[in-house]
């Protein structure tokens, strides 16, 4: 079954039409797919959350952008001055998208120095051997972005990359970013993935990997808000040279499938992460956070902070590990999970891990798993609040203080309301804490 | 405005207030004191709806409505409000948002207009300053970090906002310095009007020296064991509550 579903990948990507420099890049991605065992429930890194909604489904490749989008679609971009690129089924809308700057360029329009460029750094950030979807995503390889700035070179404005699903069948889609900082350069990042209909069955698989050069400093953001029927599995692979500063920021809801893991490397001593990260999922939903940060080098450090609301019958799985080498004196990691349940059905796997070989390092980390405070609640209904209201303000607060964290305004003005309206559907439940 | 007869209230299947009887007039303030353990808590806690804390029998009449039946929200935008002996910390719900919910709550309920968000600011920077809180307490999360008595000011401006008919006070003094202390009963004292009463319940007759009773009831075993004016709480301070559980018993 599982070797079958492998099998089926390659053959969808003999279909497809292909940039010829990127041949080699896939032959490796598909030997890597190939080579890896499918993982089956005894597999730790899938223990949690089954494949079977990927494997029960004849895939097609998503060929076609819809012309016409729905306008609830674009009221759903986030505002504000950035370089756009919108893809809808993976295909780009060019006048959804702005206009770019030079250092921004799809796989298909890079020129020469910008091929180059790629195949110097695809697959060298991520590993294709360990991540099963990464190989994948090489192995269907035939577009991406690249976003390659020179040394010192700071982007006036952030990079916005929408990814709209707007497909009720099964087409698959591949994603593919890459982001080049050279030393001391310095950009903001925005990838958004959502469905325009409720009932978007449509799989997408995206990999960013991110290489930061030495005094470089990257800002990303990832906001995973699809339907609750699509399936979604990708990865952020992030190198960090020397005294580079990576500060993630992720959210995400549930849907059937949600896997989405962060692998980060201090390479450069004097490197810095800073990664929070949201999932709130809902009814039946499922989401997957597994993140790998590894200190490779002294002097490094890690703040790692995620918090999860799980509510109904959802599921939640949060794997957090943080592996210090031999040689990573000096290192400051911290990692931090909470999770609240708001219903005795909801559920959650959390395994944070600090796996340690150096003999000077400071490490902490914690997971807490708790449910909405009696004594909380009963103070906001004594003073008139309705209990809905009260739980609906105890969940957005348990979040609240990573969306006050993110520090691209637009974002955050963007993101209040709609996390507001996961806890509450009605304007009546949410209007106090949706404000400017 | 309140009227308890004959009220029985459990805690965990625990009987701690036995067969209470109280009324309350409109514009008066009653001194609810005696010894640790004697139910003074448990009666706010009781009024206010508490969940796990049970009227067993007895009745409770809040302007005419059967206080007992309502659930603790309703009972708040009726006008009844409870001054926390311990205040709750919610860390990421904003002292601000937690006080506009709750004035709309009221004023909505009692059929006032809503506030626009300019008016209830400037009224609840009033407040914040009438009880000597800087305003960046108003953004702050719900008591989160506040010290004790901080926590006990945070009330009060609570309390000033929400403009309720009846307010009790649960061990507000407690944990509190002189200077706190007469913020808290100027607070208190401006808020005095004919048509709003106060329960003040305490266990020292301290703060009554500031916030002045124009009744002092003992409350011992769960029942009121005597009652007076002013110079009841100063008979206690000298005496203590020892002769009056002898007394009862």
């Amino acid at each position: 079954m599982a070797a079958e579903f492998q099998q089926q990948a390659i053959a969808l990507a003999s279909q497809q039409s292909v940039l010829g420099w990127l041949n080699d890049a896939r032959e490796q991605g598909q030997l890597a797919w190939n080579t890896h065992a499918w993982p089956t429930r005894k597999t730790e890194a899938w223990r949690y959350t089954s494949l079977l909604p990927v494997e029960n489904e004849q895939w097609q490749l998503s060929d076609t952008a819809s012309d016409t989008l729905p306008q609830s679609a674009l009221a759903e971009l986030i505002e504000f001055d950035a370089y756009r690129l919108v893809f809808v089924n993976g295909q780009l809308r060019a006048d959804l998208s702005s206009d770019l700057p030079a250092s921004l360029v799809l796989f298909a329009d890079a020129n020469a120095d910008q091929q180059s460029v790629i195949k110097q750094h695809l697959n060298q950030v991520a590993d294709q051997q360990v991540h099963l979807f990464t190989a994948l995503s090489s192995s269907l390889l035939n577009q991406g972005a690249l976003l390659h700035l020179s040394k010192n070179q700071r982007l006036e404005k952030p990079v916005y990359i929408v990814h709209i699903n707007d497909k009720a069948n099964a087409k698959v889609t591949n994603a593919r970013l890459l982001l080049v900082l050279e030393s001391g350069a310095e950009a903001q990042v925005v990838e958004h993935f959502f469905s325009t209909d409720d009932q978007d069955r449509g799989w997408i698989n995206a990999v960013t990997e991110c290489s930061v050069g030495a005094n470089a400093s990257l800002r990303h953001h990832r906001i995973n808000l699809e339907s609750e029927q699509a399936l979604h599995t990708g990865a952020v692979h992030v190198a960090l040279a020397e005294s580079a500063r990576f500060n993630g920021f992720t959210v995400a809801n549930g849907s059937r499938l949600k896997r989405i893991d962060y692998h980060i490397k201090h390479l450069g001593s004097g490197s810095d992460l800073q990664l929070n990260g949201i999932y709130l999922p809902r009814h039946q939903q499922r989401v997957d956070y597994h993140t790998c940060v590894e200190h490779v080098v002294p002097h490094c450090t890690t703040t790692e902070v995620f918090r999860g609301v799980i509510a109904d019958s959802a599921r939640a799985v949060f794997n957090g590990r943080i592996h210090i080498h031999q040689d990573a004196q000096k290192t400051l990691a911290e990692m931090s999970n909470r999770n609240l349940l708001t219903s005795d059905q909801a559920q959650v796997n959390t395994k944070p891990e600090l796996e340690i070989y150096a003999d000077d390092v400071r490490c902490a980390h914690g997971a807490t798993v708790s449910q909405l405070n009696d004594e909380a609640l009963f103070y906001l209904t004594s003073r008139g609040i309705s209990e809905a209201e009260a739980r609906v303000m105890l969940s957005f607060g348990f979040v609240n203080e990573l969306v006050e964290g993110v520090e691209l305004e637009a974002l955050q003005q963007w993101l209040r309301p709609r996390i507001a309206h996961m806890f509450g559907q009605s304007d009546q439940l949410t209007r106090h804490i949706i404000h400017e | 405005m309140l009227t308890i007869k004959d009220l029985c209230a459990s805690v965990e299947d625990k009987e701690i207030i036995r067969q209470l009887s109280l009324e309350v007039k409109p514009g008066e303030v009653h001194a609810i004191m005696g010894p640790n353990g004697a139910g003074k808590s448990t009666l706010g806690n009781v009024l206010a709806g508490r969940p796990g804390y049970e009227a067993t029998s007895g009745s409770v009449d809040f302007k005419g409505q059967d206080l007992l039946d309502l659930d603790p929200e309703i009972r708040a935008r009726e006008g009844l409000f409870l001054a926390f002996q311990y205040p709750v910390e919610i860390p990421g719900v904003s002292n601000m948002e937690l006080l506009k919910a709750a004035v709309d709550a009221r004023r909505s309920h009692t059929g006032q207009p809503e506030l626009s968000a300019i008016d209830f600011m400037k009224m609840a920077r009033e407040a914040s300053k009438a009880v000597d809180l800087d305003q960046s307490f108003l953004k702050r999360g719900v008591n989160e970090g506040f010290s004790g008595g901080e926590k006990k000011r945070n009330e009060i401006m609570q309390m000033m906002l929400m403009e309720p008919s009846l307010c009790i006070l649960d061990e507000t003094d407690s944990g509190l310095d002189i200077d706190a202390l007469q913020v808290v009963a100027k607070g208190v004292n401006a808020m005095r009007s004919p048509d709003r009463s106060f329960i003040v319940v305490t266990h020292y007759q301290r703060l009554l020296d500031f916030i002045v009773p124009d009744y002092v009831h003992v409350l011992a075993n769960g029942r009121i064991v005597k009652s007076g004016d002013k110079s009841l709480a100063l008979e206690l301070e000298a005496k203590g509550y020892s002769w009056l559980e002898d007394e009862v018993a």
